[in-house]
């Protein structure tokens, strides 16, 4: 281990307006060693690797490439120090074959000459044992086909540090352990290698050191081989803190909605959820804690009725009737009399209209009622300014469009309109992403008040700390399988964060 | 052997009304190969013609006196100001969409109708200096030039009547055409213009300037769009400037984009057949003035059917660039 820094980051701080991203971090890459950034949705890690490939600049604090001192300020400048990132969403035209994507904008000086630019890919190729059809169409190929290209696009730049970014979060067991070779072979090379994860196994199985970050801040390094699941998950998750949000116990609890083995694939034919059953009761607020993409979209979106279900049954019910919801049409749900709100992740995209004003966007609910040919614009007007009254939404009038709004009071706008529904079953989803502390804690209370009203409450939430305050209980479902629900009231974070993580090994072992 | 003197005619007639659309619709591949949807390519052939009859009618006017014509000038003047008219336009339609991020197909539409006003508002006030009875400027000295023909044309029966007896906008136009068929296909900068047509985001990730390419891409189309009004002055309509004589050319252009699945060496077939079917009927005797205009409908409707099949054959390679009409932001936090 006494190869040298390739980089080292000294007190690297980012903010975003109010949210501050990265705070006082330091770092350090050797040659020739796989670095695991580790932490939890949202603790910072992809900015703070976006400030070394050039999409971001740091706030403060200084750099450091093989000792020396730079300045990245563009994508360009991080080729020139050979950084190479290969991000989530992957960056290739879809109609080029591999090799086009791979010489895209490398200006080498030389003729244009496609057949001995695939030569030198083809020596990449070998060299690290990829396996890849330079000739055949971005869009042809599979998600692990498309992260090769963007591997040997970065490698073929000359890039020595490699940046990853959850790169196994797309791909197959099998994939992942041809990733791991290939980014083996890389170390061996002398390459820096970076990696972005969540994944403790991966960790543990791949790396050299590990480098933690916890709410933006840099907890610390260990050595991999020091490490345990259980050590990593508590530098992760961190001390309980007390955040203060009343709980009340639900009164008279009944049954409102009960889910039974239900499964569903993606558009790819993956499965998204599998075998999932729970029952969600009035009066209690159900917590889904999961990483990020574990299932938790589909699952809601299921229930309200978008999304196509290939087992299982969804019964709602109500006053001793009981109402499949399976294979049913948000409509056909509506008109079933079932009570089903829904506050979807993408607000400006699932759940709102940016460019409607705040009353229109209220009619989009209640604009089929009514047998007039005009639409009825008091009862919205009337509801669009009681929410903004109650809820102290922050807009110049009740006729602006929402997409000026800040996030919180788009927010706010949402849930008041979901709300005003009268619910019987309430969905959120990240209700207070990218929220400050206090509209964060008027929509805790408001889905506390709707708990208090009888509505049965499933609420997707990614900080635990919030979930075990707020939850009566909490599932946690893992790569779309429920691997546990505990107790919101007794729960310990670290139950919760291993539950979140451990059981990706189990199914590499099914497989 | 009446047929066979018909065909010749045909096919000659069939290239001549092709070429104006062979421009437009080479300069409008090129721009929309940027990502650039620019609706405004039928104004900007009214503005290249235009242009380019201002330039000639001054340099005439100048010679009244009993100077002789130049060659070399009477080519050249107009040329130059078809180029410098037809960029001014591609300039505005930059900087209204790329710089400012307006809405493409609002802007494309309103450089249509401003260049279509232009055209005739100083078609309308040329006509009025010169004094004339009919509504029309009549360029023939700067036209001849224009219509020099390869040698051989007259001596080579049927075969220097189909390939020789053209102007050299002609072939200026089917070597536009291949030349930016090779540059797209085969050059780097043809693989970054693309690039950035189909993903400017990638683009940008890879290092290419994203504003700079749909700049150069969009202004150069235009150039060439408008050097399709020109030739249709000077060549086709013999020097001849008459309101609303360009037509729907400009439209039929952008048609020709689509028949050609974004290819300009298919443009330059599709052009003929275009002009072809745009003037059959002049051929088919009997044919009442309504029929007539059914005839005209011919282009339009085999680009609808085109379209049908590239869509339902859903091969991604022949479909629009992917950010075709969208603007581009770098994405900030």
């Amino acid at each position: 281990m006494s190869n040298p820094l390739a980089i080292e980051l000294k007190g690297v701080t980012k903010v975003f307006g109010q949210v501050v991203a990265n705070k006082d971090v330091d770092l350090q890459v050797r040659k020739g060693e796989i670095l695991a950034i580790l932490g939890e949705n949202g603790s910072g890690k992809t900015t703070l690797m976006n400030m070394l490939s050039g999409i971001y600049y740091p706030d403060e604090g200084q750099i450091f490439v093989n000792g020396e001192e730079v300045v990245i300020k563009s994508p360009k400048d991080s080729f020139k120090y050979k950084i190479g990132m290969i991000h989530q969403h992957f960056k290739l035209v879809d109609v080029f074959s591999a090799t086009e994507n791979i010489v895209l904008g490398v200006n080498d000086n030389e003729k244009y000459n496609i057949k001995q630019a695939k030569k030198r890919v083809q020596k990449i190729i070998e060299k690290y044992g990829f396996e890849i059809n330079l000739d055949s169409k971005i869009y042809e190929m599979s998600v692990s086909e498309k992260q090769t290209v963007e591997i040997i696009k970065v490698l073929y730049r000359g890039a020595d540090i490699l940046i990853l970014d959850e790169p196994t979060a797309v791909l197959t067991p099998q994939e992942t352990s041809k990733l791991f070779g290939i980014l083996r072979r890389m170390r061996e090379d002398n390459k820096a290698i970076i990696i972005i994860t969540h994944k403790l196994h991966e960790v543990l199985e791949l790396t050299d050191r590990v480098s933690v970050l916890r709410k933006g801040e840099y907890i610390g390094t260990v050595e991999t081989k020091d490490a345990t699941e259980q050590s990593l998950t508590e530098m992760m998750v961190g001390k309980k803190i007390s955040l203060n949000i009343e709980r009340p116990d639900p009164v008279n609890p009944k049954d409102r909605l009960i889910v039974k083995n239900i499964t569903a694939t993606n558009s790819d034919g993956r499965e998204v959820i599998k075998d999932i059953s729970f029952t969600a009761r009035s009066g209690e607020i159900l917590g889904i804690a999961g990483i990020a993409g574990s299932g938790q979209r589909e699952l809601l979106e299921s229930i309200a009725g978008l999304h196509h279900l290939s087992d299982g049954e969804i019964l709602y019910m109500t006053g001793g009737e009981t109402v499949n919801l399976r294979d049913k049409s948000p409509t056909q749900i509506r008109d079933l009399g079932v009570r089903l709100s829904f506050v979807p992740e993408d607000r400006l995209g699932m759940g709102l209209v940016g460019n409607m004003d705040i009353i229109d966007n209220m009619m989009l609910r209640s604009y089929k009622k009514g047998n007039s040919v005009f639409l009825d614009r008091k009862k919205p007007k009337d509801l669009a300014e009681s929410i903004i009254k109650s809820l102290e939404v922050v807009t110049p009038n009740a006729t602006t469009p929402v997409r000026r709004l800040s996030g919180g009071n788009v927010q706010k706008v949402l849930v008041g309109r979901e709300i005003a529904s009268n619910p019987k079953v309430l969905m959120v989803a990240y209700p207070v992403r990218g929220l400050d502390i206090n509209s964060s804690y008027t929509i805790y209370n408001l889905l506390t008040k709707q708990k208090e009203n009888g509505v049965a409450i499933i609420f997707v939430g990614e900080d635990l700390d919030v979930l075990i305050e707020l939850c009566d209980r909490i599932m946690v479902i893992n790569s779309g399988r429920i691997t546990g629900i505990v107790d919101g009231r007794t729960a310990v974070k670290e139950e919760i964060g291993i539950l979140m993580t451990q059981d990706s090994k189990e199914e590499k072992n099914n497989e | 052997m009446v047929t066979s003197t018909a065909i010749i005619t045909l096919i000659q007639r069939a290239i001549l009304q092709g070429i104006p659309i062979l421009y437009g619709s080479t300069g409008e591949i090129l721009t929309e190969k940027s990502g650039n949807l620019n609706l405004g390519i039928p104004g900007i052939m009214y503005v290249g013609g235009i242009s380019g009859v201002i330039g000639a009618f001054l340099y005439e006017e100048s010679l009244r006196d009993g100077g002789t014509v130049n060659a070399f000038l009477a080519v050249f003047i107009p040329m130059i100001c078809t180029i410098i008219g037809s960029l001014l336009m591609g300039l505005i339609y930059c900087f209204l969409t790329v710089t400012l991020r307006a809405n493409q197909n609002v802007t494309g539409l309103a450089m249509t109708t401003f260049g279509v006003g232009f055209g005739n508002f100083f078609g309308a006030s040329l006509v009025s200096l010169t004094d004339s009875d009919i509504p029309s400027v009549a360029l023939t000295k700067t036209s001849a030039y224009f219509r020099v023909t390869l040698p051989f044309a007259e001596t080579t029966g049927w075969f220097g009547k189909v390939f020789l007896s053209y102007g050299f906008m002609t072939y200026l136009a089917i070597i536009i055409a291949v030349l930016c068929a090779i540059f797209l296909k085969r050059t780097k900068g043809g693989l970054h213009l693309r690039a950035v047509g189909e993903n400017p985001a990638t683009a940008d990730a890879a290092g290419i300037n994203v504003e700079r390419s749909k700049y150069l891409a969009t202004c150069i189309g235009s150039i060439i769009a408008g050097l399709g009004g020109l030739f249709y002055v000077m060549d086709y309509a013999n020097g001849v400037w008459s309101n609303e004589g360009f037509g729907d050319r400009g439209w039929l252009a952008i048609a020709l984009v689509i028949f050609a699945i974004w290819k300009p060496d298919f443009a330059i077939f599709g052009s003929i057949l275009f002009g072809g079917l745009y003037i059959v009927y002049l051929f088919i005797p009997g044919l009442a003035l309504s029929t007539q205009e059914l005839f005209k409908m011919l282009p339009y409707i085999v680009t609808i059917i085109v379209l049908i099949i590239v869509s339902a054959r859903n091969k991604r390679e022949n479909q629009p660039p992917g950010y075709l009409g969208l603007p581009y932001f770098r994405e900030e936090r």
